[in-house]
C-alpha cells in the first residue's frame, strides 16, 4: 500500500479488488516492519480493526455510493481530540489524559468514514521543528533514521511516509504541517485561518493555529480538507463563503518570488530544486515575476514574539485541577508550581517564560504591541502584492532534513521556520508539495517547495499544487 | 536578562525552575530576545483599532444539552474527586 493516494485506494475499495480490512493489515505489516525505529505512532487503535470490517461491507452494500473516506487508514496528531482515546500532546502533563469528545474535525472524518489508525507523536504541545521535544521519545525520518521528519506532526509525516497510513492529519501553528511535509517528501497544507474549526484542537497559539492533511497527492489534502473544512459554532473565528472576496482558480498564473527573501540561510540544493520548478511552470506557460515584500522577513522575529504571548496563556490551563497530571504540594499554590515544573518539558517552559515577558506590563508596546502592528503590516502588503500576481512561491525550508541532535540551541531550530511563518502570522492558505530530491550522504532526501494564495484562495494554491505536481 | 528576571517569571508563570533550567533559559531568552526585537527597526503607524475580517461570537444564552449529560466523563479526568466536585488543597491559611 505503500505511498497509494486515497483515490487509487478508493478505486479498488469499489471494484472489491482491495478491501480496508486488506489496507488495514498492510499499513499494520509497515508500522510492524518500520515503527520501532522510526517511532511515528504514541498508539494504535484496537477499534480500527472493527471500523475496517464495517467499512468493507459497506462497501459491498454501497459501492461508489459509499461516503469519500470510507475504510481510509488515517493517522491523527496527538494534539487532536478523539473521544475516549488519550490525548497527550506528547506532554507529561497530559500523558493519562482521555479526550471526552471528538474535536470538529474529527467528526468529520467519522462522518465520511475514515478509520483511525492511531496517534501519532509530535513535539511537545506542537512546540518544535524536528519531533525531537516529544516526552515519549523523538521520531525519524523514514527516508533516512538518522534524521529527523521534521516538526512538529513529525510523527504524522513519518507515519504517512513508511506506509503507516494513507493520508494524515497535523497542525500548522507556524510551519508545523509543511515543514514535516517537505522533509518526509508528502504534501502539507495550511488552510487560510479559519477555514476549518479549531474546535477540540489543544490550543498553542489561537490566532495562528489551524488543523491540514499530510497526504501522497494534492488531491488527496484537497479531498480531506474540502470534508474537515466549515463554519463551525463551537469556533467563532471559523469563517464562511462570505468572509472574503471568492478567488478564482485559472489556467495559467501569474507568480510573485520574492528573492530579496532567498539571498541568506537558504542552502544551494533547495534552491536548485526551487528554480527548476520555476523553470517547469515557466515552461508550462505560467508567468514568473520577482515581487518586493520586505516585511515578509520580519515575520520570523514577529511570530516568536506572538506565539510565545499566546502559548503563555493558553497553557495557563494546565494546573493539575481539572485533568492532567497532579503533583502534590502543601497548598493550591504550590501544587501548581509543582505540577507545571513537572510536568513541562525544556522548550514549553522557555516559550511560556518569554510570552509572560513580552506581555508584562512595561514590555507590552515594544513586544507584542509591536508586532501584532507589523502583522497587520504584513496583511497590507500581502493585499497590495495579490493585487499584481495570484501567488507567491517559495521554498518550504531553508535545507533538507538534517540530523538528530544537529541544532541544539533554541534560535537556530527557530529559523527552520522563516519560509513557513508569514503563512500563519497574515492567515493566508500555503502548500507545501515535494518538488525534487537532494542527494546527502547518498541518501535522496526529499524537497518541498511552497505555494502561498490569498485569504480564501484555498482552491487555487491546491490548483497550483496539482499543476506543479503534473496531477 | 539576568537570572532574577527568569526567576521572577517563572513565579508569574507558576512554574518551579531548578538551578540549572534558570541558568540555562536566562541564556537562551536573552538570545530569543536579541533576535525578536528585530520588530522594534520597523516604522509602524498608531492606527485606531477596527474590526477585523474575524471578530467575536456570542452565541444565544440557552440551554444546549441536558444538565449532568457530561459531568460523568469530564470529572473522571480530575486527578482528584470527591462525589460531584474536584478536589484541591486548601487555598485559605487557617488564621485568615
Amino acid at each position: 500500500m505503500n505511498n497509494m493516494t486515497i483515490q487509487e485506494l478508493r478505486k479498488k475499495f469499489v471494484e472489491g479488488s482491495y478491501t480496508p480490512v486488506d489496507a488495514l493489515a498492510d499499513v499494520k505489516k509497515a508500522i510492524a516492519e518500520r515503527d520501532g525505529e522510526v517511532h511515528a505512532y504514541l498508539e494504535l487503535f484496537e477499534d480500527a480493526d472493527e471500523a475496517a470490517q464495517k467499512a468493507a461491507e459497506r462497501y459491498k452494500e454501497e459501492g461508489d455510493d459509499a461516503p469519500p473516506l470510507l475504510g481510509m487508514p488515517i493517522a491523527i496528531k496527538n494534539n487532536i481530540l478523539i473521544e475516549g482515546k488519550k490525548t497527550t500532546a506528547s506532554s507529561k502533563i497530559l500523558e493519562n489524559y482521555v479526550a471526552t469528545y471528538d474535536a470538529t474535525v474529527i467528526a468529520k472524518l467519522r462522518e465520511a468514514g475514515a478509520v483511525f489508525v492511531g496517534s501519532t507523536n509530535l513535539d511537545e504541545f506542537a512546540m518544535g521543528t524536528s519531533t525531537e521535544n516529544s516526552a515519549f521519545g523523538p521520531t525519524r525520518n523514514p527516508h533516512d533514521v538518522t534524521r529527523v521528519p521534521g516538526g512538529s506532526s513529525g510523527g504524522s509525516a513519518a507515519a504517512v511516509a513508511m506506509g503507516g497510513a494513507v493520508a494524515a492529519l497535523g497542525t500548522d501553528t507556524g510551519g508545523s504541517v509543511r515543514q514535516p511535509a517537505a522533509f518526509c517528501g508528502l504534501v502539507g497544507y495550511k488552510p487560510t485561518y479559519g477555514a476549518v474549526s479549531r474546535h477540540g484542537l489543544i490550543a498553542m497559539g489561537s490566532s495562528l493555529d489551524q488543523a491540514g492533511p499530510l497526504t501522497n497527492s494534492v488531491s488527496d489534502a484537497e479531498l480531506i480538507h474540502n470534508i474537515i473544512k466549515g463554519d463551525d459554532s463551537m469556533d467563532s473565528t471559523t469563517i464562511t463563503d462570505d468572509t472574503y472576496k471568492e478567488v478564482s482558480v485559472k489556467e495559467t498564473y501569474r507568480i510573485g518570488v520574492p528573492r530579496h527573501f532567498l539571498q541568506e540561510g537558504l542552502s544551494e540544493s533547495v534552491r536548485t530544486v526551487f528554480e527548476d520548478t520555476l523553470k517547469k511552470l515557466e515552461a508550462a506557460g505560467h508567468e514568473i515575476v520577482d515581487v518586493s515584500v520586505p516585511l515578509m522577513e520580519k515575520g520570523l522575529a514577529a511570530y516568536y514574539i506572538v506565539m510565545p504571548a499566546e502559548v503563555s496563556s493558553n497553557l495557563a490551563r494546565f494546573d493539575g485541577v481539572r485533568y492532567g497530571l497532579r503533583i502534590e504540594g502543601d497548598d493550591l499554590l504550590s501544587e501548581y508550581h509543582k505540577t507545571r515544573a513537572e510536568g513541562f518539558g525544556a522548550e514549553v517552559k522557555r516559550r511560556i517564560l518569554l510570552g509572560t515577558y513580552v506581555l508584562s506590563s512595561g514590555y507590552y508596546d515594544a513586544y507584542y504591541g509591536k508586532a501584532e502592528q507589523v502583522r497587520e503590516m504584513m496583511r497590507a502588503e500581502l493585499r497590495e502584492v495579490f493585487a499584481d500576481v495570484d501567488a507567491l512561491m517559495l521554498p518550504t525550508t531553508p535545507t533538507p532534513a538534517f540530523k538528530l541532535g544537529a541544532k541544539s540551541d533554541p534560535l537556530s531550530l527557530y529559523l527552520e521556520d522563516i519560509f513557513t511563518v508569514p503563512a500563519n502570522l497574515t492567515g493566508v492558505p500555503a502548500i507545501s508539495v515535494p518538488a525534487g530530491t537532494v542527494d546527502e550522504d547518498g541518501v535522496a532526501l526529499p524537497v518541498g517547495v511552497q505555494c502561498i494564495g490569498p485569504h480564501a484562495g484555498d482552491a487555487r494554491v491546491f490548483d497550483l499544487g496539482k499543476k506543479i505536481l503534473g496531477e | 536578562m539576568k537570572r532574577e528576571d527568569i526567576e521572577h517569571l517563572a513565579t508569574l508563570a507558576r512554574i518551579d525552575l531548578k538551578d540549572e533550567e534558570v541558568a540555562s533559559l536566562t541564556d537562551s531568552i536573552t538570545s530569543i530576545l536579541g533576535y525578536v526585537s528585530d520588530v522594534n527597526a520597523i516604522t509602524t503607524e498608531e492606527k485606531p483599532k477596527e474590526v477585523g475580517a474575524l471578530y467575536n461570537v456570542m452565541r444565544e444564552d440557552e440551554e444546549t444539552h441536558e444538565p449532568g449529560q457530561y459531568t460523568e466523563a469530564i470529572l473522571n479526568e480530575a486527578p482528584k474527586r470527591e462525589g460531584q466536585y474536584i478536589q484541591v488543597k486548601k487555598i485559605l491559611g487557617d488564621n485568615e
